[in-house]
């Protein structure tokens, strides 16, 4: 990949993660977010969030599978921080259209609610990645501390995931795509690291 | 089997004469052409015949109903899968016509009345009801019907029947929800006998004046405005009458998320989320929240059939 490739890609990269905004900024000015708007901006930035970190989880097995896939990971940050904004979109919806910003009503769903809590939980552990994305966050900390901090990526992903099961209705399926991606992206982790080992 | 007829009034006299003669007119056309297989899918469009509807003392004033546009695109009717708009595309391949429901269980006799027997048996009312589904949204429908009651009575259940079932028209070839989640089908639901014979519970035929679509559960549904939307059967086959309670779909499935009375109740929680407040449908994103009534604002009309009984434990 030479480097005019990379920025073409960039590019491309940051429209694609931009296109959910766009459309519900779109929808939203034209009037057009469906009988139940709350509903469409909720699970649109809810979907932005989980999937673009499974995409950016997908990155590392990827570009094991050959050398020639290094490039690779230049979109790893992207991917992750834009699926931090999304996240505090996601969270945004429920302070603003589910509480109505009362902390009495956000602090009895977050004591009552175990969806809430893992909603909660899979952000707040996407905070520190956010805050460490940074080159210079890499040097600070040294790289192998650092990578190990940014496994908790794998931590919000589970639990985001688990945050979605939680809240579909008993007997509804729809979220088995993203547990199946997500469970072959961790079995390919296991898999390495067997191999590491053993080798 | 015993087929009796509810009264004499024929078909004819139900549907507009012009619009019953037109369609025929259209169908017979249609044939001499040998186009009626290639029109098949437009009958949804020409079935959809205004009802003569009367006023009723039982609508709730001062309303403004939801659009027919949502009302009609926007449901839950998991046979026809679980997304929202699932139904309003997937629901037209529903036969509604014939169409027969048997009443049998605790009666004093088996019986089978068909659809038409049954738009003709009572005057339609028209009945503007709230509708608060047990995902925290809800709508303003007017509905077409009369009270279920009517039908119970002619029924003539045995003093022995304590509840009602209802069981709804089952057919996986049309219906790919029915794989899509693990409910019990056909789908069941169930009432107390006077929560049946109450007014308000409505046998329901259409709405905005005009049959209803199959998406909100043709061509016979019951409606309980003061229950979560998912106890108001759609597109009944069956009405059964028995001495206990009958099984029901969501409370089999999940007993400690749906109750079997699953009365509107601000007060208890729905274990994952709040019930106090519910979205409007078609509202603009920054006022559809507001607050949800006890029974869903019929508590006049019927907190009394609920008198002495612990609505956090029957909930």
């Amino acid at each position: 990949m030479n480097k005019r490739s990379i920025v073409a890609l960039k590019i491309a990269v940051w429209l694609v993660c931009l296109a959910p905004l766009a459309k519900l900024l779109y929808h939203g000015f034209t009037n057009n977010l469906g009988p139940d708007p709350t509903a469409t901006v909720t699970h649109a930035t809810g979907f932005a969030t989980l999937r673009l970190l499974v995409i950016s989880l997908a990155i590392t097995p990827l570009r094991r599978l050959s050398p020639r896939l290094s490039w690779l990971v230049r979109f790893r940050r992207l991917l992750g921080l834009f699926a931090f904004f999304y996240g505090c979109l996601h969270l945004l919806t429920w302070l603003w259209l589910y509480s109505g910003f009362s902390i009495a009503a956000m602090a009895d769903d977050l004591g009552k609610r175990r969806y809430i809590m893992a909603g909660m939980a899979a952000w707040v552990l996407l905070l520190p990645l956010a805050a460490t994305s940074t080159t210079w966050s890499i040097r600070i900390l040294g790289g192998k501390r650092w990578q190990a901090l940014h496994r908790l990526a794998y931590v919000s992903a589970i639990v985001g995931v688990i945050h979605y099961w939680w809240i579909v209705k008993s007997g509804v399926r729809t979220p088995i795509t993203i547990t199946l991606v997500l469970t072959v992206l961790l079995l390919s982790r296991v898999v390495w690291w067997m191999r590491q080992s053993a080798g | 089997m015993v087929i009796r007829k509810l009264n004499k009034i024929p078909f004819s006299e139900i549907t507009p004469k012009s619009v019953y003669l037109n369609r025929r007119a259209f169908m017979a056309g249609a044939a001499a052409l040998g186009i009626a297989g290639m029109l098949e899918p437009r009958r949804a469009a020409a079935d959809a015949t205004k009802l003569q509807t009367v006023t009723s003392p039982l609508s709730t004033p001062g309303l403004t109903p939801t659009s027919y546009k949502d009302i009609t695109s926007y449901n839950n009717f998991y046979e026809f899968g679980v997304e929202k708009d699932n139904p309003s595309h997937n629901a037209g391949k529903m036969k509604t016509r014939p169409w027969k429901v048997t009443v049998d269980g605790l009666v004093k006799q088996k019986k089978t009345v068909t659809i038409e027997e049954l738009l003709s048996f009572k005057p339609i009312e028209e009945r503007v009801y709230r509708h608060r589904c047990v995902e925290a949204w809800s709508m303003v429908i007017p509905w077409a019907g009369y009270s279920l009651s009517e039908l119970i009575n002619w029924a003539e259940p045995s003093p022995k029947a304590k509840y009602v079932q209802f069981l709804s028209y089952e057919d996986s070839a049309i219906m790919p929800g029915l794989s899509q989640i693990n409910l019990n089908w056909p789908y069941s639901e169930g009432l107390r006998m006077d929560e049946a014979m109450h007014p308000l519970t409505l046998l329901t035929f259409g709405l905005y004046g005009e049959v209803l679509p199959n998406q909100d559960g043709a061509p016979v549904r019951v409606v309980i405005p003061w229950k979560y939307g998912f106890k108001s059967a759609k597109s009944i086959v069956k009405i059964h009458f028995t001495s206990d309670q009958p099984p029901t779909a969501w409370n089999d499935m999940a007993p400690r998320e749906y109750g079997f009375y699953s009365n509107v109740n601000p007060n208890v929680d729905h274990p994952r989320w709040s019930q106090k407040t519910e979205r409007r449908i078609g509202a603009s994103i920054f006022q559809q929240r507001q607050p949800t009534l006890m029974f869903n604002g019929y508590g006049d009309q019927v907190a009394s059939l609920y008198n002495g009984m612990d609505l956090k434990k029957n909930f």
